[in-house]
C-alpha cells in the first residue's frame, strides 16, 4: 500500500474508533480471551491478553490497527504461547460468506486486478495492459449476495435450534464486515468440544457423507416405507422434502429411486448435500478451537465497513447499518469498471480518474484496492 | 468405586479391586504359584490371554450359566492371574489386545443388561456403568438409548466408519438415537483403555517359579506381532491430485497446500525439494512458501510443531478427497502403499 493511503485511512480508522468507543466493547469473560491486530502492511500480532474496554481502546489508540481480532477459545493464559495457554472451551462459531455460495451474481460485481501492473479491468485471461498472467479477483458484493448469505444463516439456525437445541438466547449473529455473516453459539455444552467432532458436526450442517443406509436405501432389498417422510425430524425430513417435493410425489419419486440403484441415490444425496440443502458453512472456520476473529464494532479493512452484531437478520442491510464512517468529501482517483452501492447511492463505474465522493465510499475502493489517495 | 454383587464381579472382572478381592476370597498369590490345585485357574489365565492375541473374544465354559456355581470364581481369578502373567511379562502389545478382548467380552454382557428387560436391576447397573465409568449419561426411550450430541460426538470422533458420522445418525432435539448395540459398541475404545489403564497401572508383582513357565510363553506368543512395512513409493490420489492443480498453475485451496506439504515432509523429502512445485501457483512467492514449508517442518516456529498430514476423514470434509480403490481401506493418505511382509 502506498504510504498516502496508509496514512489516510490510519487516519480515518482512528477517527472511527474515537467516535464509536460506545460500539467497542471486550466480550464476556474478557480476560480469558486471547486478542490481536493487524496493521496496514504489516502481518498479525497475537497473543495479546486485556482486561478491560479501557484496555481495548487504549490498544486501538496506540496502534491504528487496520484490524482487531478476539479468540473464541479461553484460556488460562492467553498471552502465552499456544502450547502454553491451557486451552479451556471455545465459542462454537460458523462463518457464511458471499463468496462460497456461487451465486450467479458474483461474475457481475467482479473484476481483476494485475498483480505485476495493477492495471484494473473486467474479467479477462491475461491483463489488458502488461499481458501477466498473475492476476488478483476484486469483488464488490450486491444485494443479492447479502439475501443468499441470509437465507443460508437462517437455515443454519434452524438446524441450531431444532436438531441441536441450542438455546435461542445463546445464538447471536453479526455481520463480519465484508461478505458474510457470522454465527456466534455461546455458553453451551458444544463449547467443550475438540476439532475433530466439530469437524463431525460440520459434515451434519453440510449434509456430507450421507449414506444411502441412513436415508431409506438399505444393502438389500430396499422397501417403500424404510424412506423418509417428509414429516420426520432432523435430515430425515428435509431430504424427503427435497427428493419428493410433496406428500403426493413420494411414491412416483421412490419408485425411481429404487429402480436407478444405490450409487445413483448415493450421488443424489452428495450432489443435495454440495448444491442445495447443505449449510454453506466454512468448514476451516468452524474447526478451528484456537481461531481469533474479527472483534464487533471493528472496521474490517477489506471493506471499511463495521463487523456489527444484527437483531433482526432479516431487516438488517450491511450496506446502510455497518457503513459508519463519515460522509465528508475527499477527492481521490479511481478505477472500478462495476458499480456499487453504499447508503443507498450508486458509485462508479470510473475508469481512472479523478474523484471527490464521501468519505466512506473513497475508504470502501481504497480498501478493495480499486483507488488511491490523491491528497497530502 | 462401583459397588459389585458376585454375578456382576464375574461379568464385568476389571471393575475389582484385584488385591482386596483375593484377600476377601483368602487367597494370596503365592498360593497359585505354588498350589497344584489353583494350577487349572492359572491354566485358564494363559488360555484366556492367548484367546485374546489370537483376537478371539474369551467365551468359553465360564461364561455357560449352567456351570455358574464353580464358573464364577474361575472367572473371576483367572481374569486376576492373567493380568499377574501380563505384568511379569510386561509385553504391551499382549496388555492391549487383552483389554480389547476383555472389552468384547464386557460389551456382550453390557449390551444383554441394555435389554433384559426382565431385569431392571441388570439395566440399571449397565446404565450406571455407563455414567460412572465412561461419563456418558444415556436414557432409555423406548427401544432405543438416547444420548446428548456432545457426548455422542466425543466418542463416535473414534470410528472411520460413516454410519458412524452424525449426519448418518437419527438426532432429534439434541440426541442421537442408538441401540442397545450401538450404544455399547459407542464405549468399546474407552472400555478397553479403561482395562487396559488399569493393567499398567497395576504394581508388578515379584516372579514366582510357579509363573515364570507360562511367562516365557507369553514372550514367544509376542514375537508374532512384530510386524515388519514396506512403503512403495506411489502417491496416493489426494496428492497426485493436488500436485497435477499446482502444474497446471491453477489455485489449490489452503488446506490443499498444508496436506501436501506435511505429505511430502513425512515422506522424508526437504524444503528444496517441495517449494518448486508450487512455482505455478498464481500467488507465488518463493520466499513465503519456503517460509511455510519450513513451519510445517517443526523447524521454525514458536513452539517447533511438526505437523502431521491430515487424516482421510478431514480430507474428504475439505473435498480434497479422490479415493480410488489402491486406497485400500487406509485413514491416513501416509498409510498409502504400505505393505505387511
Amino acid at each position: 500500500m502506498l504510504e498516502n493511503d496508509l496514512k489516510f485511512l490510519e487516519e480515518t480508522f482512528k477517527q472511527y474508533y474515537f467516535d464509536h468507543f460506545d460500539l467497542i466493547h471486550v466480550p464476556d469473560r474478557p480476560k480469558e480471551r486471547e486478542y490481536g491486530y493487524k496493521k496496514f502492511n504489516t502481518g498479525m500480532i497475537r497473543h495479546i491478553s486485556l482486561k478491560t474496554d479501557k484496555d481495548l481502546r487504549l490498544m486501538l489508540m496506540t496502534n491504528l490497527p487496520s484490524d482487531v481480532f478476539c479468540s473464541n477459545g479461553y484460556y488460562s493464559f492467553p498471552n502465552l504461547p499456544m502450547a502454553e495457554k491451557d486451552w479451556k472451551e471455545a465459542d462454537l462459531i460458523f462463518d457464511i460468506d458471499a463468496k462460497d455460495l456461487n451465486l450467479s451474481c458474483r461474475k457481475d460485481h467482479t473484476c481483476m486486478k494485475c498483480v505485476s501492473c495493477a492495471e484494473i479491468s473486467l474479467v479477462q485471461d491475461t491483463c489488458p495492459k502488461c499481458k501477466s498472467n498473475k492476476l488478483g479477483l476484486v469483488s464488490l458484493p450486491c444485494q443479492n449476495c447479502i439475501s443468499g448469505v441470509k437465507k443460508e444463516v437462517l437455515n443454519l439456525v434452524k438446524i441450531l435450534t431444532s436438531d441441536l437445541q441450542i438455546d435461542d438466547k445463546n445464538i447471536r449473529i453479526s455481520f463480519s464486515g465484508n461478505e458474510g455473516f457470522h454465527v456466534y453459539v455461546t455458553n453451551s455444552s458444544y463449547n467443550q468440544l475438540g476439532s475433530t467432532e466439530r469437524r463431525d458436526l460440520i459434515d451434519y450442517i453440510k449434509f456430507q457423507s450421507a449414506i444411502p443406509e441412513r436415508y431409506g436405501f438399505p444393502k438389500n432389498n430396499p422397501s417403500r416405507t424404510s424412506f423418509p417422510d417428509l414429516g420426520d425430524p432432523g435430515w430425515s425430513g428435509r431430504v424427503a422434502k427435497e427428493l419428493f417435493g410433496s406428500k403426493s410425489k413420494r411414491s412416483k419419486t421412490i419408485t425411481k429411486v429404487i429402480s436407478d440403484g444405490k450409487v445413483a441415490y448415493q450421488q443424489k444425496l452428495e450432489e443435495m448435500g454440495k448444491n442445495s440443502i447443505g449449510v454453506k458453512i466454512d468448514s476451516n472456520v468452524t474447526s478451528d478451537i484456537h481461531r481469533i476473529f474479527r472483534l464487533e464494532g471493528s472496521l474490517n479493512s477489506k471493506s471499511g465497513l463495521v463487523k456489527l452484531a444484527c437483531e433482526d437478520i432479516e431487516k438488517f442491510n450491511p450496506y446502510t447499518e455497518a457503513c459508519l464512517i463519515d460522509d465528508k468529501p475527499v477527492e481521490i482517483s479511481a478505477s472500478s469498471p462495476i458499480k456499487f452501492k453504499l447508503k443507498n447511492t450508486t458509485f462508479g463505474p470510473y475508469t481512472n480518474e479523478k474523484i471527490t465522493i464521501p468519505k466512506y465510499a473513497a475508504v470502501y475502493m481504497m480498501c478493495k484496492g480499486i483507488a488511491s489517495s490523491t491528497s497530502m | 468405586m462401583i459397588s459389585l454383587g458376585q454375578d456382576e464381579i464375574a461379568k464385568y472382572p476389571f471393575l475389582a479391586e484385584a488385591g482386596q478381592y483375593l484377600k476377601d476370597k483368602g487367597f494370596t498369590l503365592e498360593q497359585f504359584a505354588s498350589d497344584p490345585d489353583l494350577q487349572l485357574i492359572v491354566d485358564k489365565a494363559y488360555e484366556r490371554i492367548e484367546s485374546a492375541a489370537e483376537e478371539k473374544t474369551y467365551y468359553t465354559e465360564l461364561d455357560d450359566p449352567s456351570e455358574k456355581e464353580t464358573a464364577l470364581p474361575l472367572n473371576v481369578f483367572s481374569f486376576l492371574i492373567a493380568i499377574v502373567l501380563l505384568k511379569l511379562s510386561g509385553v504391551n502389545t499382549l496388555i492391549n489386545k487383552f483389554s480389547l478382548a476383555e472389552a468384547r467380552r464386557a460389551e456382550k454382557f453390557l449390551q444383554s443388561d441394555l435389554v433384559s428387560n426382565s431385569d431392571k436391576k441388570s439395566e440399571e447397573f449397565a446404565i450406571k456403568i455407563f455414567r460412572d465409568v465412561f461419563k456418558v449419561t444415556i436414557k432409555k426411550t423406548g427401544n432405543y438409548f438416547v444420548i446428548p450430541i456432545p457426548d455422542y460426538l466425543k466418542h463416535a470422533v473414534n470410528f472411520h466408519e460413516r454410519e458412524w458420522k452424525l449426519i448418518n445418525r437419527h438426532v432429534e432435539n439434541g440426541m442421537v438415537f442408538l441401540s442397545p448395540h450401538e450404544s455399547v459398541r459407542l464405549i468399546r475404545r474407552e472400555l478397553s483403555g479403561y482395562i487396559g489403564s488399569k493393567i499398567k497401572a497395576a504394581n508388578t508383582p515379584s516372579m514366582s517359579d510357579g509363573f515364570e513357565d507360562k511367562v516365557k510363553k507369553l514372550s514367544n506368543l509376542a514375537k508374532k506381532f512384530v510386524v515388519n512395512t514396506v512403503v512403495t513409493g506411489a502417491y496416493p490420489p489426494c496428492i497426485e491430485h493436488a500436485i497435477e492443480v499446482l502444474n497446471k498453475g491453477e489455485n489449490l485451496s489452503h488446506s490443499g497446500r498444508f496436506m501436501l506439504a506435511t505429505f511430502l515432509l513425512g515422506r522424508g523429502q526437504t524444503i528444496d525439494e517441495i517449494a518448486p512445485l508450487f512455482k505455478n501457483a498464481p500467488d507465488w512467492n518463493e520466499k513465503v512458501t519456503r517460509y511455510q514449508i519450513k513451519q510445517l517442518s517443526g523447524e521454525a516456529g514458536g513452539n517447533k510443531t511438526k505437523y502431521a498430514c491430515p487424516s482421510c476423514e478431514k480430507i474428504k470434509s475439505n473435498n480434497l478427497c479422490y479415493i480410488t480403490p489402491d486406497c485400500d481401506n487406509i485413514i491416513n493418505p501416509m498409510q498409502f502403499g504400505k505393505k505387511r511382509l
